[in-house]
């Protein structure tokens, strides 16, 4: 054990525990605000793994846009205060959950096996934020250009989407507010 | 010097804490919980081999920021798809999805 590995042992627990927290509370809103915990810590993680850049992002990206986004979708769907045993399966079904989810890690875990069984510590490699801009643009350049295309097209298919959904909205009032009239007219 | 079973051992953990999260909840924002913890796990790993060193071109690093970006296009568009379903029938309860929604109007 060395000191990067306890340092790694305490954030990665509370990312754990505050993941399951997040996916097993029957507070909706207290899942979104686990899921801040867990990504949060593993920010941590990463700044214990050397990578300062992608923890940064992490908390920029992550807790700062993307939780601020399932917040804002809880509250939008009129999400209940306080416990609600509506938002889980029923329990058979958890059960099932559970032992597939169980099933996962041990898949995961027998894969990594091999990989870590009597390996010895490796010298842990920082990634500085200079060296990583000069691949980011350099490198992965088209990548990282193709990626940007697909942020807009998300941004362009998310306001399609919802204005659609706005538009069929419209005309199932309006067949509402028309259909007693129609009614009416015959009597 | 750090030894790359933890890691991997939280990696693991957390695919199968969102798993369980994707198939174990009923509201369709949950849902989309469970698939940023799968998506993390993912990005652990390519954290932990680039910290393990020998990666060209920084690519877990770099790789670990477009999983971030992907995650962000991905949840912009669903969480648009989740307001549009509660905007027609009124509730986004997955386990009652079975019908196409503009049909139960």
């Amino acid at each position: 054990m060395t000191s990067y590995d306890v340092a790694f042992a305490a954030v990665g627990v509370i990312a754990a525990a505050s993941g399951l927290l997040s996916v097993t509370t029957r507070h909706v809103v207290h899942a979104a605000l686990w899921l801040v915990v867990s990504l949060g810590s593993l920010a941590g993680c990463y700044l214990v793994l050397g990578a300062e850049f992608v923890a940064l992002v992490q908390v920029l990206v992550y807790v700062g846009a993307i939780v601020v986004l399932v917040l804002f979708a809880l509250m939008l769907t009129r999400a209940p205060i306080g416990p609600n045993r509506e938002v889980s399966t029923s329990p058979t079904h958890r059960v099932l959950a559970a032992v597939l989810g169980a099933g996962v890690t041990a898949l995961l875990c027998a894969a990594f096996w091999p990989l870590v069984r009597e390996a010895p510590p490796v010298r842990r490699e920082e990634t500085h934020t200079s060296a990583l801009a000069e691949q980011l643009f350099g490198t992965w350049v088209w990548p990282f250009e193709v990626l940007s295309l697909l942020l807009l097209v998300a941004l362009v298919a998310a306001l399609a989407v919802s204005r659609i959904a706005g538009a069929a909205e419209d005309a199932a009032v309006e067949e509402q507010l028309e259909a007693p009239a129609q009614d009416v007219e015959p009597a | 010097m750090i030894h790359l079973a933890g890691p991997y051992l939280l990696a693991a953990v957390l695919a199968g804490l969102g798993t369980y999260g994707v198939l174990a909840r009923r509201n369709a924002v949950l849902v989309l919980i469970g698939i940023e913890l799968v998506l993390n796990a993912a990005n652990v790993l390519l954290v932990a081999t680039s910290a393990a060193g020998g990666d060209r071109w920084v690519a877990g690093n770099v790789l670990a920021l477009f999983v971030i970006t992907i995650a962000a296009a991905e949840v912009s568009v669903a969480l648009a798809v989740v307001l549009a379903v509660f905007r027609l029938r009124g509730d986004i309860d997955l386990s009652r999805a079975t019908e196409p929604s503009g049909s139960e109007r």
